[in-house]
């Protein structure tokens, strides 16, 4: 917490105290070629990396170079495996797309660089109180160890064209699934999205959401999922091939809503099927909402590893992703369709506009569709609800 | 006579073999061993690996699902190549349709093939709804199903089409014709000729092919990811996600799957040899004592239409690859795009351009690597004046029956130790590690049929030894070394894990990128990156073959030896 | 002068050899003919003569030339030209490049090369056919090169094996007697290995029967 408050206390006085270590950053960041290892399925934030490399490029001499990942793992692997050859110095991987149980499994494991977050001039856009989520990474307090760039929050979406009144519940899923049989599926339980389907659920099920908030015990997970299992025993003979298959991720099941396999997709992004539908991979009659009492959300982050090559220019694109302007064009659903991670009470005017002018789409939900937003549970739910999901339906 | 004649040559290759492709593979076998055995402080596991292997949920499935596939389709793919072999009989202009599924990489055809089968694919969207009645794609496993049926054909299109080439290779040293009309002259019927006489006589040099076959198969990852069951997946791929996963308590126990796989793979193999053997015995029992059998009518009707309806269907997938790269909507169930698009392939700013001189760079250069050591060390073979002894192909094929995951992750933590992972070089080296086998096989064919008395000849006018190999032989094995090159070629455009492993996710090419692209969402990105990486091997094999033409236009005698 | 002493051959692993012990000299333009069933060794023989035997035979006793013991020199450095049943010209080179290849490095002059090359091309009654693709020839065209090719190399001595069996009969007398007029124009020392009891009787030479295995009483 220490960390977090100096941060707090650094943005409140101001600029001058950092201008000069954050002018030799940018110094030493010139010229730099920042391995940025990023999940590559999706074809929009890559474009908006490329965006993001002609930008730096221009302003600081800082090349950016993405290392399309098929799972975030593999650049937590990677480094691992640097570190088991004992190179500490001059690490592949400068800067990795990341959140949740991997940033957990990195910090613990002493393979990020920081803090650095305090670091950056435009951290001061942020909201950083302790327990704010900008500085809240899956109930894990970041401490300065990532910095954050896009807002996710989990939404259903269906084709308005062959569904007229979607589920809004885990029980409306249910009876929904039984009255229509292989029209629904989640990705894999090992992919990000699949988990997270299987938490929304849980959130909604469990008898006492706040015990989600401490590190889950052998007692307190058996009694909290019990609802869970029930309720998934009841669905899975209704899913998509009889729930023994499931698609890798939410991209495919994207490709399943618009080949009709299925009549429902899911994100954590609640601008994804609009931008989808932009680039023709969804039918424009895709409308998007959140289930009735909320959904979960949370930010994706951006780290360093511990012997990250370019740390410098790895900062100074960290510092670049938080530029209200970066953030209001992420926010473009043309672009990226991200909802911006800052604070918008921390911008001034024409900073503010810039997010007030954005186009708008009918796949893109109204605020009244989304509901509140929910918070994540401590991360070791996530790993154990996996194991446990293997455990029952893998045999 | 001079007995050392070339021997620095031989040694130089030898060595330069031995130390940069096989010394890598053992050192590698060597530190996954180490992992997967807990020796490893980084890696600190409490439990005992093979407890924590046994403990994880399906591996017992996975390992079933891994044999059968692989057993399934190298057994479905050697059959179906020979009856296709007996059914043009040998015939080489007949396989010009095999080039393109011989050239085309691994995951390319497996996405295409995947879209082709798919409830919501190209055959489906082809009868629908006019002849199936449905509106919306059935709920019918035809991809990923759990029997592994979708990766086992295929694997068969993919390795059809290398058996049925290599087959073609040897046949034209057998006298086919002559024994054929021997069996049926003594009652045997055609097919039956062909299994009782032809196979026999063109097994032992079939071998080594099926077994790489084999090996291949039981440890292929990106078909496997693209094709195979997924719940739970066959044991490579699980065994890629726990490397790959963010548990490092799965570290230990994925080295040693790991290594379990390779155990599998020499299991297999060595029971396959038996099989051969029995199969043989069997038969050759069954001949003595008079026996006429296998004229099964129905197997002639149906074993040549399910070679062809396989190498049909791969050439669909290959064309369904090119038709989404031009597509902008193609919706079910329309058997054509709704809207057409050249966005795709207009966005050079995508970096299309970029990965696509990156793999040409990396292909060419480790083509260029193992060729110049391939044919080295033939020559160095001829100048000694003899034939190859059983340790050196081992050697030479080590990397082909050798499962490329139980080495490689340990070769990549021994090439960040030696502070060499992670750029193009690394990689280029090891893409040549698995060309240089390939180069091999296709060249050292090539090379021995060329008569040796030309060098004779070429001798007794006065041309010594390096006079020989420059204008005589080289300008000789001109078509056939650019064969090699292009196969060499065509097997660096496909390497996946290597390319994975090695380049540390720096080094992208069209195969990272198209698997990659393939687990998400737009079929039309994959399949550009796809159809790109079928066609860069197709164009090398045009080039191969074209180049000879012009280049000796007025040399039929080079021309017709093929 | 060739001249062979006490030579014969061994496959590797075995005691017996393939014919018993040879010995015997070849003059200036005389050919000497070597008789015997196909199989019986007879292109082996030429083999070890010329420095082409294979890793599977081991060859004894001595070859020489002029009186000098060329048996351990490599085949490029004995100056023995052969001549093949098939030709065997270099597919790859036309008509005058293969006389070229024969001709070797020696003049260096283009103009005295090129005059080489079509005087010998017009001696085989090929005038014109120096830009000729080698595969377009007639068997007996192919077999006139292939003994220019060989003369232009100037050898100490000639191997033939089976020069003339692919030919056909009315063919193959009108080559036997170009080849044969050549070589006693040149005088150059000639081994024959054939078959045919007619190719032995044209060459004129003395005749040495190989017969399978040493034992026996001959």
């Amino acid at each position: 917490m220490r960390l977090t408050l100096t941060a707090t206390l650094l943005a409140l006085i101001g600029a001058p105290l950092w201008a000069d270590s954050w002018d030799d950053t940018l110094a030493a960041a010139k010229g730099q070629t920042v391995y940025w290892n990023a999940w590559g399925g999706d074809s929009r934030t890559n474009d908006f990396i490329a965006w993001v490399d002609r930008e730096v490029s221009e302003k600081y001499g800082v090349h950016v170079e993405q290392v399309k990942l098929s799972d975030t793992a593999e650049a937590v692997t990677r480094v691992l495996a640097e570190k088991s050859a004992g190179q500490t110095e001059g690490g592949s991987v400068d800067l990795i797309w990341i959140n949740g149980a991997n940033f957990l499994s990195m910090k613990e494991q002493g393979l990020l660089h920081g803090p650095f977050l305090e670091n950056l001039p435009n951290a001061a856009f942020l909201d950083l109180n302790p327990g704010s989520a900008a500085v809240t990474d899956f109930t894990v307090p970041t401490e300065g160890y990532e910095s954050p760039w896009r807002l996710a929050k989990f939404v259903y979406s269906y084709d308005s064209a062959r569904v007229d009144e979607p589920p809004r519940s885990a029980a409306a899923l249910l009876d929904w699934a039984k009255t229509n049989p292989g029209r629904f599926t989640h990705p894999a339980v090992q992919n990000f999205m699949g988990a997270t389907f299987l938490k929304q659920a849980l959130i909604e099920l469990t008898p006492d959401a706040s015990v989600l908030q401490s590190e889950a015990s052998d007692d307190s997970f058996s009694t909290a999922t019990e609802p869970l299992w029930t309720w998934y025993d009841a669905l899975r003979p209704n899913l998509w091939r009889g729930g023994e298959t499931f698609p890798e991720n939410e991209s495919v099941l994207n490709q399943m809503l618009n080949d009709g396999e299925v009549d429902l997709t899911m994100a954590f992004d609640p601008a994804a099927a609009a931008a989808a539908v932009e680039k023709g991979l969804l039918p424009d009659t895709v409308r998007t909402y959140g289930p009735a009492a909320g959904s979960i959300g949370n930010i994706s982050f951006v780290a360093i590893p511990f012997n990250a090559a370019h740390r410098e220019g790895a900062e100074v694109v960290a510092n670049f992703l938080l530029d209200p302007a970066t953030q209001a064009r992420a926010q473009d659903i043309g672009i990226l369709g991200s909802y911006t991670v800052l604070d918008m009470t921390k911008l001034d005017e024409t900073q503010r506009a810039a997010f007030a002018d954005l186009p708008v789409s009918p796949a893109l939900p109204m605020e009244a569709d989304l509901g509140p937003t929910l918070v994540e549970p401590h991360p070791s739910w996530m790993v154990r609800i996996a194991e446990e999901w293997a455990r029952r339906y893998t045999k | 006579m001079t007995g050392g004649e070339g021997r620095g040559l031989r040694l130089s290759v030898l060595a330069a073999v031995a130390l940069g492709f096989v010394a890598p593979i053992l050192a590698g076998l060597a530190e996954t061993a180490r992992v997967a055995l807990g020796f490893d402080a980084g890696l600190s596991s409490d439990a005992v690996p093979l407890a924590a292997l046994a403990a994880l949920p399906g591996v017992g499935k996975s390992i079933a699902l891994t044999l059968w596939t692989g057993v399934a389709s190298t057994l479905l793919a050697f059959f179906l190549a020979f009856e296709l072999m007996m059914w043009i009989g040998g015939a080489r202009r007949a396989t010009s349709w095999l080039a393109p599924l011989l050239a085309a990489p691994h995951a390319a055809l497996a996405i295409g093939f995947a879209f082709l089968i798919a409830p919501s694919g190209w055959i489906a969207r082809a009868l629908s709804p006019w002849a199936t009645g449905w509106s919306l794609p059935p709920d019918i496993a035809t991809v990923h199903d759990p029997l592994g049926i979708a990766l086992i054909l295929g694997l068969t299109v993919k390795e059809l089409p290398f058996l049925a080439l290599v087959m073609l290779a040897s046949i034209g040293s057998l006298p086919v014709a002559r024994l054929v009309a021997t069996g049926r002259a003594l009652g045997h019927g055609r097919r039956a000729a062909w299994y009782w006489l032809v196979l026999p006589a063109l097994y032992p040099a079939l071998r080594l092919p099926v077994y790489a076959v084999l090996s291949f198969s039981l440890s292929v990852v990106d078909m496997a990811i693209i094709l195979g069951p997924s719940n739970p997946p066959t044991l490579a791929v699980a065994m890629t996600r726990w490397f790959q996963s963010a548990d490092l308590q799965l570290f230990a126990p994925a080295a040693f799957a790991a290594l379990l796989l390779g155990l599998l793979v020499a299991l297999t193999i060595f029971g396959w040899h038996l099989g051969e053997r029995l199969v043989a015995a069997h038969a050759r029992r069954r001949l003595a004592r008079g026996w006429r059998a296998l004229r099964a009518p129905w197997l002639g009707a149906l074993a040549p239409s399910a070679a062809g309806g396989l190498v049909a269907a791969g050439l669909m997938a290959l064309l369904s690859l090119i038709v989404w790269s031009f597509a902008w909507r193609w919706s079910f169930p329309h058997a054509l795009p709704e809207r057409w698009s050249l966005a795709l392939w207009g966005d050079t700013r995508s970096g299309w351009v970029h990965v696509l001189a990156e793999t040409a760079l990396i292909g060419a250069g480790a083509t260029l690597l193992s060729l110049i050591l391939a044919i080295l060390w033939l020559e160095g073979e001829t100048r000694g004046r003899f034939g190859r002894a059983r340790w050196a192909t081992a050697l030479i094929y080590l990397p082909l029956l050798m499962p490329q995951l139980a080495f490689l992750f340990g070769l990549n933590v021994v090439f960040l130790k030696a502070g060499i992972g992670g750029d193009r070089t690394a990689v280029l080296w090891a893409h040549a590690i698995f060309t240089f086998p390939y180069v091999m096989l296709t060249l050292t064919e090539a090379w021995h049929r060329l008569d040796p008395r030309l060098f004779h000849s070429a001798a007794s006018l006065g041309a010594g030894p390096w006079r020989r190999f420059l204008t005589v032989r080289l300008p000789c094995l001109l078509g056939p070394i650019l064969t090699a090159a292009a196969i060499g070629f065509a097997v660096s455009v496909a390497q996946y894990l290597p390319t994975l492993f090695i380049g540390s996710g720096r080094v992208t090419t069209l195969t990272t990128e198209a698997v990659t692209l393939s687990s998400g969402g737009d079929r039309r990105v994959a399949g550009m990156y796809a159809s790109l990486q079928a066609l860069m091997p197709l164009a090398a094999y045009g080039l191969a073959l074209v180049l000879p033409v012009l280049l000796w236009k007025n040399r039929q005698g080079l021309l017709g030896r093929g | 002068m060739l001249s062979l002493k006490h030579v014969c051959i061994c496959p590797v692993g075995s005691a017996e050899p393939l014919f018993p012990p040879l010995s015997f000299e070849v003059g200036a333009g005389e050919v000497v003919t070597i008789m015997g069933p196909s199989g019986i060794g007879k292109s082996t023989l030429l083999d070890f003569i010329g420095g082409h035997l294979g890793r599977n035979f081991i060859g004894l006793g001595t070859v020489s030339l002029d009186g000098l013991d060329v048996t351990h020199r490599p085949a490029e450095a004995r100056g023995i030209g052969v001549l093949f049943q098939d030709a065997l010209l270099f597919p790859h080179l036309s008509v005058g490049q293969n006389l070229a290849f024969g001709l070797g490095p020696a003049p260096r002059d283009r103009a005295a090369r090129r005059q080489a090359i079509e005087e010998a091309l017009e001696t085989a009654g090929l005038a014109g056919f120096a830009d000729r693709d080698p595969a377009t020839l007639s068997g007996g065209q192919r077999a006139r090169v292939a003994l220019m090719r060989a003369l232009l190399a100037r050898p100490k001595a000639l191997l033939l094996d089976e020069p003339f069996s692919r030919l056909d009969e009315t063919l193959r007398a009108e080559i036997r007697s170009f080849v044969f007029d050549h070589i006693r124009r040149q005088g150059v020392p000639t081994l024959l290995a054939t078959h045919e009891a007619a190719d032995a009787e044209a060459a004129g030479g003395p005749v040495y029967r190989l017969a399978a295995r040493p034992q026996g009483t001959e």
